[in-house]
């Protein structure tokens, strides 16, 4: 793979990320609850800022990448999902005042109890990343939302790929 | 209450052998009435069943109602096939009246259910007859059922099971409910409840609110308990949950660790499931009595969705060890795995039927997924369903029908049912999009 090559697929994963993730994640008021919005529990409210400002959660989704893709079954990192991993360590040491979840998904042609192990296997996979990568492994947190929670709903190739993910959820 | 004398329940308890021995009674039937159910049926056997006889005016409004619940669950099991009433030459007035079997042989009737429903108070009595048409015998004595009238519907299932033994040999399983997770709400964000039913979909009650997501309920052994997965915290853990109190209770509650796939053992004291930590998933049994855990599994690898044989000596589970998903039988108190999945795809939750005799589980090769069940060894798989996705399969009381999952591209998922001879593949009703079933025993 070229050089050019890379730099499209980054820059098409980007605007992926941007435009699939304005809450900042599945959950982002994580104490009340995945699919919590209007139940009892309240809802959680995160100021995302201004994209521009570096130290912005929004920066960090949408500039920096939220999240990395999976081949079908597997937690192993792409050299793409490592090369956006590098650069969330690079963000997440500069901006040590954020929590990190890390959210494990997989896509719906599985059965519901292995799709929650394979996603905890895959947000496992990114938080060892990570931790290698220098970020305090205090800071991390890990969940599994299996098939449960597709940012794609097709029956097809091109969603599922959507769907085998971990995202990192910065709060 | 059954007059185990009289020839013709006799010969109903009799297997295949008798009918091969019985002289030839009547044209159309040889031997007594008897549908074998691992066979399934390509014609179903034709019956009547009139509206009850209300024998007393407050009685009315339930006589008529019983029988169709009757009717509901004796044609939903596809080896019987109801009469329309309006074909009907015969008319059943009163429950002790002589049956004139020559109207309901004009019909082609092999089977007639008569009954009578009298309410006094809020106290309602319902009783049957089953009649053999053909032979013009009775099959076993009337039974009779006493109950409040709020469980009338409980009383026809009640009605139900008796006909379905005396006809098949087999338990029953009308008289049973279904936990189930209800859906709404856009599949990005879906919205999942709690809930349980009788098992003709009747009498849905939501258990949660939906403000949390649920995956994956269970009953215990006696149906008063059910287990299932939740996310109420942001990951997914254990809860138990009693029926009558509602009532919930984390189990093996551990930060840092995620819970899921939980199952009662069959004696009800103790819980195994699957805990992920660091990426693994391994099996863990919980004693619900003194809150200690042990580990069953120890491997890299994901192992989940475990299930105990019937007499609770053995886990059968899918583990991903080989690298692909295939299904393991080991004792239950851990130690050595024995794979017993053997054929092409991937194999996930596997289920042992409450007969001891088969495990039923998901399977998926070449982009379909498929319902199967194989011996215990492994042996004689045989696949009873094909979709875009069936997933979860859960056995009826009587180890004869299976509930799963069916979702088609696309679409919404559905709960339906198929025998294990792979006919009679059916829906189920629900009130909306539903997922996760989980049968009940036959309710006490």
């Amino acid at each position: 793979m070229n050089l050019t090559t890379k730099a499209l697929i980054v820059t098409a994963a980007l605007a992926l990320a941007a435009c699939q993730n304005p809450r900042g994640g599945m959950d982002a008021g994580f104490g009340a609850g995945a699919g919590g919005v209007g139940g009892p529990g309240g809802i959680g409210m995160t100021e995302l800022g201004d994209p521009n400002d570096p130290g912005s959660i929004a920066h960090f989704n949408e500039r920096v990448g939220d999240r990395v893709f999976f081949e079908t079954d597997q937690s192993s990192l792409t050299q793409l999902a490592q090369d956006t991993l590098r650069r969330q360590a690079v963000w997440l040491t500069q901006n040590p005042q954020y929590q990190i979840l890390i959210e494990g998904h997989a896509d719906e042609r599985g059965t519901r109890e292995y799709n929650v192990a394979l996603g905890a296997r895959r947000a496992n996979a990114v938080e060892s990343f990570l931790i290698q990568q220098g970020v305090t492994a205090s800071r991390l947190r890990t969940t599994s939302y299996g098939k449960e929670r597709p940012v794609e709903a097709c029956p097809e190739a091109r969603c599922w790929n959507q769907n085998r993910r971990a995202v990192t959820v910065v709060q | 209450m059954m007059d185990l004398t009289r020839p013709s329940f006799v010969a109903g308890l009799l297997a295949l052998a008798a009918l091969a021995l019985a002289p030839v009674a009547a044209p159309a039937q040889s031997g007594p009435l008897r549908i074998e159910v691992t066979e399934g049926v390509i014609a179903p056997v034709p019956y009547a069943i009139p509206d009850f006889v209300p024998e007393n005016a407050a009685a009315a409004q339930y006589a008529g109602a019983i029988a169709r619940v009757v009717a509901n669950n004796l044609t939903g099991t596809g080896l019987l096939r109801e009469i329309p009433r309006d074909a009907h030459v015969g008319r059943i007035t009163s429950f002790d009246s002589p049956v004139q079997f020559s109207d309901w042989r004009a019909i082609n009737a092999q089977a007639l259910i008569t009954g009578a429903a009298r309410l006094d108070g809020q106290q309602l009595r319902v009783k049957f007859r089953l009649f053999d048409v053909v032979s013009g015998q009775q099959m076993g004595d009337g039974l009779q059922f006493d109950g409040t009238a709020t469980n009338w519907r409980r009383m026809a299932h009640r009605v139900s099971d008796a006909i379905y033994t005396r006809l098949t040999g087999e338990g029953g399983y009308f008289d049973s409910r279904v936990v189930f997770v209800a859906e709404s709400g856009p599949r990005e964000n879906r919205r999942k409840q709690l809930a349980i039913m009788d098992q003709d979909g009747e009498n849905v009650q939501y258990l949660t609110d939906g403000g949390t997501l649920v995956l994956a309920p269970r009953f215990s052994p006696r149906g008063e308990r059910v287990l299932y997965t939740s996310y109420e915290g942001g990951t997914p853990r254990v809860v138990l949950m009693d029926l009558a109190s509602r009532s919930r209770q984390l189990l093996a509650d551990q930060p840092g660790t995620m819970t899921f796939a939980p199952r009662f053992a069959p004696n009800g004291q103790s819980v195994i499931f699957s805990l992920s930590v660091g990426g693994t998933t391994n099996l863990y049994a919980l004693d619900l009595g003194s809150g200690q855990r042990v580990q069953l599994t120890n491997t890299a690898a994901i192992d989940t969705a475990p299930s105990f044989s019937p007499d609770g000596g053995r886990i059968v589970f899918e583990s991903d060890r080989s690298g692909t998903s295939q299904l393991y039988v080991m004792p239950a108190s851990g130690g050595q795995a024995q794979r017993i999945s053997s054929g092409e795809g991937r194999y996930s939750t596997p289920v042992w039927s409450p007969r001891g005799d088969l495990i039923a589980f998901t399977k998926s090769q070449g982009g379909r997924f498929h319902i199967g069940v194989m011996r215990t060894d492994g042996s004689n798989e045989r696949l009873l369903t094909s979709s875009f996705l069936d997933e979860g399969p859960t056995w009826a009381p009587n180890g004869r029908v299976i509930m799963f999952t069916r979702e088609a591209a696309g679409g919404d998922p559905q709960i339906f049912s198929v025998d294990i001879s792979g006919r009679n593949l059916r829906r189920v009703p629900s009130p909306g999009p539903a997922s996760d079933p989980a049968w009940s025993p036959l309710l006490p």
